[in-house]
């Protein structure tokens, strides 16, 4: 079991907060309080009266139905938390085709530069690590992934494009992540993948679900 | 049916929007004044969730294809059928052939439209509301444009125009203070001051121009959800309170959310107009809210046999 002090509080007029994190919490660390995240959502989905259940990182936001009282949930969270399973789930593999540089990858070479490592070098570093997707957000289908090696972390760059488009595979701080759909961005861009991450004709729309393990493949795609 | 003549700025089809998909990273969208969808559905019967018309400024026309009631309700557009009055806050009948103007606003942002059995559209997870930023639900998740044409739902047997008293829009919204108001250098500053709503504004968020508030500690803050009326502060100093189109995380402080009851007027204050915020208590925020329920159950009961939700 992952010793944790959780800190719940009551946010907005309806909404409950949930925060397992603790500043300086290693990867691993990380990784193992998301897992405790996703199945307290789990849990809550199984639980009437929520209207909005979302995980962000280390944390978890509900918004409840009005007749609700907050306090309630609050004391129910409090039971349910240590008995969370500790462990983290398998998780199903994605193997993302890329096409790394190019047009589609404009800032390959500069991230190259600002390492000071060759391109081959940054596109190895980024296909040889296995990311976890922790939680969904920012657009539709939108998957925060961790495990971004260090060697990779990059800041976002000075003037953020008015236009990224759908599949660009970007690098931003010490996160790495997919667009997908055409969005203003900041990161950088190193690749661009075909597979589409959220298909709104599609009984479930978007292909990432946290949990979900994700490997980058180079490849002329 | 319905024919767009002349689309308007930015005329949307909404909802209530789309309740439980936040965790997809999909917003929430719908109408953005909800108390005038509200009004506007309950004034012709309508299911409380029925799809209505957004207009958002700007001029606009609509031809009508079946006799129809229809409920014109939020910001006054000063809207006519065949050059003749129809008032805001009311349900007026239009007859087949027949064309609806909308104006424009003299004050206010957004006016709707709901119609006798609803616009219908297709529903995208469980809402007809459009989604501008992702092209989701709607029409074509875009606003519309001239020569769209929209299904209406099945008529209701109504009688006679019944209209509705109108709230009077103020520049003070009532927030509850967020999770890092205490960590602002100088928190009074944040209902002291004047903000002004900037024109770069839209369904996402309401941006605010002011002296920058700052933080006396800096903050790290991991990505949490996030939902409408939350004030984020991002490193400008300068507070943007998010709507209905919002994304769904979000890693800025959080110094205040806006009550629900209040969130309207953030919906027809117009770019340039000062704002200010109104701390209050929970409490408060829910007597708040317990008043516009009143509201409704009362208009419900004057309205009788035609409003079955009553």
């Amino acid at each position: 079991m992952t010793q944790t002090v959780p800190q719940l509080s009551v946010f907005g007029e309806h909404q409950v907060f949930v925060a397992l994190g603790t500043p300086g919490d290693s990867p691993s660390q990380c990784l193992r309080k998301q897992a405790l995240i996703w199945s307290l959502a789990e849990r809550c989905r199984g639980r009437s009266g929520a209207l909005e259940i979302v995980p962000g990182m280390n944390n978890l936001t509900l918004s409840l139905e009005k007749d609700q009282q907050p306090s309630e949930w609050l004391e129910w969270l409090r039971q349910v938390l240590p008995s969370l399973p500790g462990s983290i789930p398998e998780g199903k593999l994605h193997r993302i085709p890329v096409r790394y540089g190019g047009d589609t990858g404009p800032d390959l070479a500069e991230v190259a530069r600002l390492h000071q490592v060759s391109e081959q070098d940054i596109i190895r570093a980024h296909c040889s690590a296995e990311y976890r997707v922790l939680f969904m957000g920012f657009l539709p289908g939108f998957a925060y992934l961790g495990g971004l090696p260090e060697q990779l972390h990059t800041p976002r760059r000075a003037e953020p494009r008015l236009q990224v488009a759908a599949g660009s595979v970007g690098i931003g701080g010490s996160q790495t992540g997919i667009y997908p759909a055409t969005a203003p961005g900041g990161w950088q861009l190193i690749g661009h993948t075909q597979v589409p991450l959220f298909d709104a004709a599609a009984t479930e729309p978007c292909l990432l679900a946290p949990g979900d393990r994700l490997q980058f493949v180079a490849g002329d795609c | 049916m319905l024919e767009v003549i002349q689309a308007g700025i930015q005329t949307t089809v909404q909802d209530a929007g789309r309740i439980g998909v936040g965790h997809l990273g999909l917003p929430r969208s719908g109408a953005l004044d909800s108390q005038a969808m509200l009004l506007a559905n309950r004034l012709l019967g309508n299911d409380d969730n029925a799809p209505v018309l957004e207009f958002a400024l700007g001029l606009s026309r609509l031809r009508f294809y079946r006799d129809a009631w229809i409920a014109l309700t939020g910001a006054d557009f000063n809207a006519q059928i065949d050059g003749k009055s129809a008032w805001c806050g009311w349900r007026t009948a239009i007859k087949s052939g027949q064309t609806l103007t909308l104006h424009g606003p003299k004050a206010g942002m957004r006016a709707y439209l709901a119609v006798d059995g609803g616009i219908q559209v297709p529903t995208f997870m469980g809402s007809a509301s459009t989604d501008l930023t992702s092209g989701l639900g709607g029409v074509e998740g875009r606003a519309l444009k001239s020569g769209d044409r929209l299904a209406l739902g099945k008529e209701h047997n109504l009688k006679h125009p019944v209209g509705a008293m109108q709230r009077l829009w103020d520049n003070q919204i009532r927030v509850l203070a967020g999770p890092h108001f205490d960590w602002l250098a100088n928190p009074a500053q944040f209902a002291k001051s004047h903000w002004t709503l900037l024109p770069s504004s839209n369904r996402m968020g309401a941006r605010l121009d002011g002296e920058p508030l700052s933080l006396h500690t800096p903050l790290e803050i991991g990505s949490r959800g996030v939902f409408p009326g939350v004030v984020q502060l991002p490193p400008s100093g300068k507070p943007i309170v998010l709507l209905n189109d919002a994304q769904t995380t979000g890693g800025y402080p959080i110094i205040a959310t806006v009550i629900e009851a209040d969130m309207w007027k953030l919906a027809q204050a117009r770019p340039g107009q000062t704002l200010q915020f109104v701390p209050v208590s929970l409490d408060e925020a829910r007597a708040v809210g317990e008043r516009w329920q009143q509201y409704f159950y009362r208009l419900g009961r004057a309205l009788g046999a035609g409003a079955p939700h009553a």
